[in-house]
């Protein structure tokens, strides 16, 4: 039988630390927000039922120690990205860019266009997990301009100062999210095969 | 993408392991989860995260000291935004406002008087709130390192710092310290006046600390107490889970 190879180990591994890390800085994240929810807020019953009151403290624990597994986690893709060279099967060409919204518009069924299937992913593929790890990064600089806004006075007013540090970190957060959405939903249409190749590496092609 | 050829059993045993270690990883998650939420907890938080606040703080004390909050302009007499009643719901004790210092076996108490006279200092600039609100305040008083050197305070005998300073309201019932490296920042006042005018009751009247390179929380308003120790003195919110640090 003929496997493909689709996923390498320390692409495996890093993409699956990433998933409780990512899980449990939104989560604490929130925590850390309903202190002050200067951008949405929830009705009180839902508050209630989330129980997001006077949990600050706890939030600032898991993210102030869960950052630094994020930056590692970081670090190391994209150091394996440019030594293995996986960077290349990531990063959108001008031309997935031109294919981006015709891609989604066959996708979705909404144009007749067909796009071949190839090994390669696809251009929407290129631009969503491309722009999760823009989204990841930024998180991390406006992150680091709201922790430290004396020591990193820099960073802060690059970031257009505190306030909008922590709301271009809220947006970050939304942005990580709906990526996460519909990777999910991307994943569940694909289906069960395409799951257990992130998993053990393979996927069955032929027998 | 490469292509491999092998034999059904082998791609069924690769599948097993692979399914082996995500049901570990899975399992080792839940542990650290339940270590976390039900393990050994230090001053209200799991003891994880009260190591994750101290090796943050290690990592940044290192450049704290001479880093300055940004100087803002701040528009006079508009009124400070209020956070916080704790140690301010008892009515201030008639008669001469005193502060009390404790410095090893010296206690010293000093009338207000003696220290609304000392060289004024103020500053502006924004002041950011652990609950994650901030706003631009302008503040006036005595520069707390000038205060140490004017009632020759916070020094030991053998002419160096003690490491950290704790700060008391009258009734004792809100408390921090801090480390002296940011005590003896320039931007750390001893303060009586908020953008132009006297400290109104819940700003902190008649003298609070000001101290912009900490969260808001370290900020103690109405000083009835100040001392200087090399062990660390007890603090309100790093007893309640919150880091002892919080250093911005």
């Amino acid at each position: 039988m003929l496997l493909k190879h689709k996923h390498s180990l320390s692409l495996r591994l890093s993409h699956w630390l990433n998933v409780p890390i990512i899980l449990m800085l939104v989560w604490s994240g929130i925590l850390i927000y309903w202190a002050y929810p200067a951008y949405i807020s929830m009705p009180a019953w839902a508050v209630e039922k989330f129980n997001l009151h006077h949990r600050l403290a706890e939030g600032m624990g898991w993210h102030f120690t869960l950052m630094w597994a994020l930056i590692a986690n970081g670090i190391f893709f994209v150091i394996y990205s440019f030594v293995s060279g996986h960077w290349r099967a990531l990063v959108p060409t001008s031309r997935d860019l031109k294919n981006f919204i015709p891609f989604i518009l066959s996708d979705l069924r909404i144009s007749k266009r067909k796009f071949p299937e190839t090994d390669e992913y696809n251009p929407a593929q290129k631009v969503a997990y491309t722009g999760a790890l823009i989204m990841g990064f930024g998180a991390v600089i406006t992150g680091f301009a709201i922790f430290k806004p004396v020591l990193l006075g820099w960073l802060t007013a690059l970031c257009g100062g505190y306030q909008t540090a922590r709301f271009l970190h809220f947006a970050m957060m939304i942005g990580l999210v709906l990526f996460l959405i519909v990777h999910l939903i991307q994943v569940g249409r694909s289906g069960w095969a395409t799951f257990q190749s992130m998993i053990s590496g393979y996927e069955h092609e032929q027998d | 993408m490469n292509r491999i050829e092998t034999e059904p059993a082998i791609w069924k045993k690769k599948k097993r392991i692979a399914w082996i270690c995500a049901f570990s990883f899975l399992l080792v998650l839940a542990g650290i989860f339940t270590f976390i939420k039900i393990g050994p907890q230090k001053d209200g938080t799991s003891s994880i995260f009260r190591y994750g606040f101290m090796a943050n703080e290690k990592l940044w004390h290192a450049l704290q000291s001479k880093k300055i909050s940004l100087e803002r302009t701040v528009p006079s007499g508009k009124k400070p935004r209020v956070n916080g009643t704790i140690g301010l719901r008892t009515e201030l004790p008639e008669g001469d406002y005193k502060i009390q210092v404790v410095q090893d076996e010296l206690k010293e108490s000093f009338g207000l008087g003696t220290i609304l006279v000392l060289p004024k200092t103020s500053h502006s600039t924004e002041f950011r709130c652990i609950e994650g609100w901030s706003e631009d305040m302008q503040y006036a008083g005595i520069r707390f390192s000038d205060f140490m050197s004017e009632k020759n305070l916070g020094k030991k005998k053998d002419g160096t710092y003690y490491s950290y300073v704790g700060l008391e309201t009258p009734d004792g019932k809100y408390y921090v310290s801090i480390d002296m490296e940011s005590m003896l920042h320039p931007q750390t006042l001893l303060a009586w006046e908020m953008n132009g005018k006297p400290l109104s009751r819940y700003n902190g009247h008649p003298l609070r600390l000001m101290i912009p390179i900490k969260y808001g929380i370290k900020s103690l308003k109405r000083v009835g107490k100040i001392i200087f120790s090399d062990e660390r003195p007890r603090d309100y919110w790093a007893e309640r889970g919150y880091d002892w640090y919080s250093g911005l």
